[in-house]
């Protein structure tokens, strides 16, 4: 649904007012960039991409009723515009693969930090464990550079959960939003999420422990 | 807590998502949560991944807005004349 915000905006275009729509590229312009690139070979094309989809924004904002969040809409013009430019360059990769995840299992947490089979507790944690992150200090928790390593194992990820985390947790969309957008399975978005997110806290996991022991 | 049922620390770690997200039969729910009232190790686990969402929702988008922005003030005032 849109929020009040969505509709003051779309008045806004409505009435040709160049700042709002300045605005809404400003905000969503460089999200929208980096999806283009997922269905189309090229930086330029994916700006071409987003160009158009704004064009297409601007041509179907007369007809937005509001039935999705505004963002939603917007996104979903833009990897429409984005598959059919993607389907003329001929790629051999279909979209409908582009959003599920890679069959091969990605455990959570790697199979060694558990006792294996034969163990009297098979599949429990084995030393080392995980530890309570409210021993960190606050303010080493929320540093900078806590920060960077966040960012860098996002980077590091496959496009498809790179995507999804970014929309998801990143800038804060819900479930629904992504799935409408994206146009993606309930599930698929879930284990896209949940192997990005399993990753970003192994990165931090790491990153913590190192900076325990060197002080 | 029956032990037939047990979910395993290795087991529970996958489901974390399914629970944040709401996704989890209510069986599988209650056999998550039991697990975690006797588990300190997957406590922390899934304490480690609330902060993992909470910093991750701290980033901010540092990316530049790709250059075009004038063009699209063109494309946008083409429109407006259209109308």
């Amino acid at each position: 649904m849109a929020s009040s915000e969505d509709l003051v905006l779309v008045e806004a275009l409505r009435a040709g007012d160049e700042r709002a729509f300045m605005m809404l590229v400003e905000r969503y312009g460089p999200a929208m960039l980096r999806l283009a690139m997922m269905y189309v070979s090229t930086r330029a094309v994916a700006e071409d991409v987003v160009q158009e989809a704004w064009l297409g924004v601007l041509k179907g904002v007369d007809g937005f009723q509001g039935r999705s969040s505004l963002r939603t809409w917007i996104f979903r013009i833009l990897v429409n515009t984005a598959k059919t430019r993607g389907q003329r360059e001929s790629r051999t990769v279909p979209f409908s693969s582009l959003w599920s995840p890679d069959t091969e299992a990605e455990p959570a947490v790697e199979a060694d930090r558990f006792r294996p089979a034969g163990d009297p507790s098979p599949n429990h944690w084995i030393e080392g464990a995980p530890t309570n992150w409210e021993g960190v200090p606050e303010e080493r928790l929320l540093a900078g550079e806590t920060l960077d390593r966040v960012r860098e194992a996002i980077e590091g990820l496959p496009p498809n959960q790179r995507e999804v985390i970014r929309l998801r947790d990143v800038l804060g969309w819900t479930s629904a939003e992504v799935r409408d957008a994206l146009d993606i399975t309930e599930t698929n978005q879930r284990v896209l999420l949940h192997r990005a997110r399993s990753k970003v806290r192994r990165a931090l996991e790491q990153y913590l422990h190192d900076e325990k022991v060197a002080t | 807590m029956s032990t037939a049922e047990a979910l395993a620390c290795k087991e529970l770690v996958e489901l974390v998502t399914d629970y944040l997200e709401g996704a989890l039969a209510e069986r599988d729910r209650v056999r998550l949560e039991d697990h975690l009232a006797l588990c300190e190790d997957c406590t922390s686990y899934l304490e480690q991944m609330r902060l993992t969402i909470e910093l991750t929702g701290m980033l901010t988008q540092n990316e530049i807005p790709a250059e075009g922005k004038e063009e699209l003030l063109e494309v946008f005032r083409a429109w407006k004349e259209q109308r």
